[in-house]
């Protein structure tokens, strides 16, 4: 571990020829140590992916794929005979990571859509409005940042259960479709930063609340939305304990839940690594494409608000 | 996936003052009647999935009740079981061992990396690269290094046998499992949190640094004496939310080693899931909740209160 090197006010001439700097260096060595620690794990996935299942065991440190196949990922999404998925090592028995493919998608999307746009609404009502009792309401909605997902789960899947909708989308939505303390939090924070004075020109026009809302609020915030709705997806993409209570059955899986059930399944006696290595990639697929589109944005919402 | 603020509920309350102008025409009723409006859905979600869940759990703890039927009042027997519960204890210590493992390396490694970056390299790519492992989800985290530690082909163990040691079995043993575990989820939150770090270290104002090195501080000093006292609330604010995410592990144990082997990785958590919901008995699950409740509350207060979090040695 290193300390910080103090900056002095050097001239600008001897700070452009930098000579080499052992500490500097050191430093150096281990930052890309720790990306790579960060990284290559991925590689070894992708690697496990491409190999076929009986010969890992004899190549088991071989830096290239080993008897190299697409026969896991055509296992995983269902399009392998069971002889030829056995022969590789699978299972045989029928999995299609489609399916799970698409439940993640909609219920991502849904609670997604729904959270951000709900939040938005009550973002507004604490951050332009004047209304009695607005702070106390406010205090309570941070309150339940508090609580332990653990806690609310087991009387929400009582809830669910009550209400017929175990193993249905619209269970395992709502409980997020409406809101996340945090999206209100974080639209509300970004709403009283934000100028009102088109606002109140638009007021003063006659414009009514919903209008503001719709026409000159939301285009504003487009940029705080659009991080926050990321973040959301992300979030709600790796979500397994919710989904894993309330939706077990195939037609409302989704895929972290549905990788869970891969890897319990061992046939032959040995985990089908390749086919779970290609299952792993395939649920990783969505975030690390959206991670290479908004990259920066995601990197650079990582921190701290309201910070003096 | 959170971000941070530093601001306590009560300060964030603080409007801009020009808000205090009155418009002329909602002078008297304010705008309430639209702010319900806006408030309605958000409204729904956290009185029946938040408020209501709150106080059922609280009640259900105090009940015997296996889905079927009407929960059953049975007072504070569940809660007399639990402290006579060996299983209990165990997922405590259980937990504890991991938290402290997970915290006290994901910490340091996170330190570590926040002032070298801070250093050397603030890009955008380095900290992306970093990032990478928190924004695969958990079970992914389980699962990839389920199989680069597998104890018959897995890469580390042929690295470990090529150094001339013997195979260990990380998630066979019962002295390695939960250290493993909590290898795990610091390889998943170590860039995240260093992120967190690192923003902390960037308000820093600069010229404190400059002060210090006209002074002829060593490189040392001015960690010891600016960097770290600085960084204090944004230390603790780490702590208590890495701390409170860590007490709540579940998700790698439930794809892994599932409790086992023997007990050596029922976390709480893992113990409420298989008492509720494989065991079907609710009331004891929601009296363990209730305890994993207080137990974070209290640990967050007293990081809170000894570290003294919201009070910044900037002012």
């Amino acid at each position: 571990m290193t300390t910080t090197t103090s900056r002095a006010p050097q001239p600008a001439a001897a700070r452009r020829r930098r000579s080499f700097n052992p500490r500097r260096a050191g430093a150096w060595a281990l930052l890309v140590l720790a990306i790579a620690v960060s990284v290559l794990p991925f590689l070894w996935v992708l690697r496990t992916a491409l190999s076929t299942n009986g010969a890992l065991a004899s190549q088991s440190a071989s830096l290239l794929p080993a008897d190299f196949t697409f026969g896991a990922f055509m296992r995983v999404f269902g399009l392998q005979s069971p002889a030829d998925a056995v022969a590789e090592g699978g299972s045989g028995a029928a999995i299609d990571f489609w399916l799970y493919l698409r439940n993640s998608i909609i219920f991502s999307s849904i609670t997604t859509a729904g959270a951000v746009f709900f939040s938005a609404m009550a973002a507004y009502a604490f951050a332009r409005l004047r209304w009695k009792g607005r702070n106390a309401v406010f205090s309570l909605f941070l309150g339940t940042m508090l609580v332990p997902p653990i806690f609310t789960a087991l009387p929400n899947f009582l809830l669910i259960k009550n209400l017929d909708l175990l193993n249905t989308m619209l269970g395992m939505v709502l409980p997020y479709v409406f809101m996340t303390p945090f999206a209100i939090f974080f639209l509300r924070q970004f709403f009283l930063n934000m100028s009102r004075e088109v606002e109140e020109a638009a007021m003063l026009d006659g414009a009514k609340h919903l209008r503001i809302f719709f026409q000159i609020v939301l285009p504003n915030a487009a940029a705080p939305l659009a991080t926050l709705a990321l973040l959301t997806f992300i979030g709600q993409w790796n979500e397994y304990f919710w989904p894993l209570l309330v939706g077990s059955q195939d037609d409302v899986r989704v895929l972290q839940v549905g990788l869970g059930v891969f890897k319990s399944q061992s046939p032959q006696g040995a985990p089908d690594w390749s086919g779970l290595m290609a299952a792993t990639l395939v649920s990783a697929l969505p975030v690390l494409v959206l991670f290479a589109a908004f990259g920066k944005r995601i990197v650079n919402s990582i921190g701290f608000s309201g910070i003096k | 996936m959170t971000t941070l603020t530093k601001n306590p509920p009560a300060a964030a309350d603080k409007q801009p003052p020009h808000s205090r102008r009155r418009r002329p025409a909602m002078a008297g009723l304010g705008d309430l009647r639209i702010a319900l409006l806006f408030i309605l859905p958000a409204m729904i979600g956290f009185v029946f999935f938040y408020v209501v869940p709150t106080i059922r759990g609280v009640y259900l703890s105090f009940t015997e009740y296996n889905i079927l039927g009407d929960p059953e009042w049975v007072g504070l027997d569940n809660y007399t079981a639990i402290a006579k519960d060996p299983l209990f204890w165990n997922s405590l210590a259980v937990t504890g061992q991991y938290v402290l493992i997970n915290i006290a390396l994901q910490t340091a490694l996170a330190l570590g990396l926040a002032l070298l970056m801070h250093q050397v390299a603030k890009s955008t790519l380095i900290r992306g690269a970093l990032l990478l492992p928190y924004l695969m989800s958990n079970v992914i985290a389980a699962l990839l290094w389920f199989w680069m530690l597998d104890y018959q082909i897995g890469v580390v163990n042929q690295f470990i046998e090529w150094a001339g040691m013997s195979r260990v079995a990380f998630f066979g043993s019962e002295e390695w499992a939960i250290p493993t575990q909590a290898l795990i989820n610091t390889w998943r939150h170590m860039g995240y949190t260093a992120l967190l770090i690192f923003a902390g270290l960037q308000a820093i104002p600069q010229h404190l640094y400059e002060v210090a090195n006209l002074d002829g501080a060593t490189p040392f000093q001015t960690f010891r004496k600016i960097t770290l006292p600085l960084l204090r609330p944004v230390m603790v604010l780490v702590l208590v939310v890495t701390v409170i995410g860590s007490f709540q592990v579940f998700d790698t144990v439930a794809v892994t080693t599932q409790g086992g082997p023997v007990n050596a990785t029922r976390v709480i958590q893992y113990y409420i899931y298989q008492r509720a919901f494989t065991e079907s008995d609710f009331g004891y699950g929601s009296a363990i909740a209730v305890i994993l409740f207080l137990i974070l509350a209290l640990v967050a207060f007293i990081q809170m209160k000894f570290l003294k979090g919201n009070e910044s040695d900037l002012d």
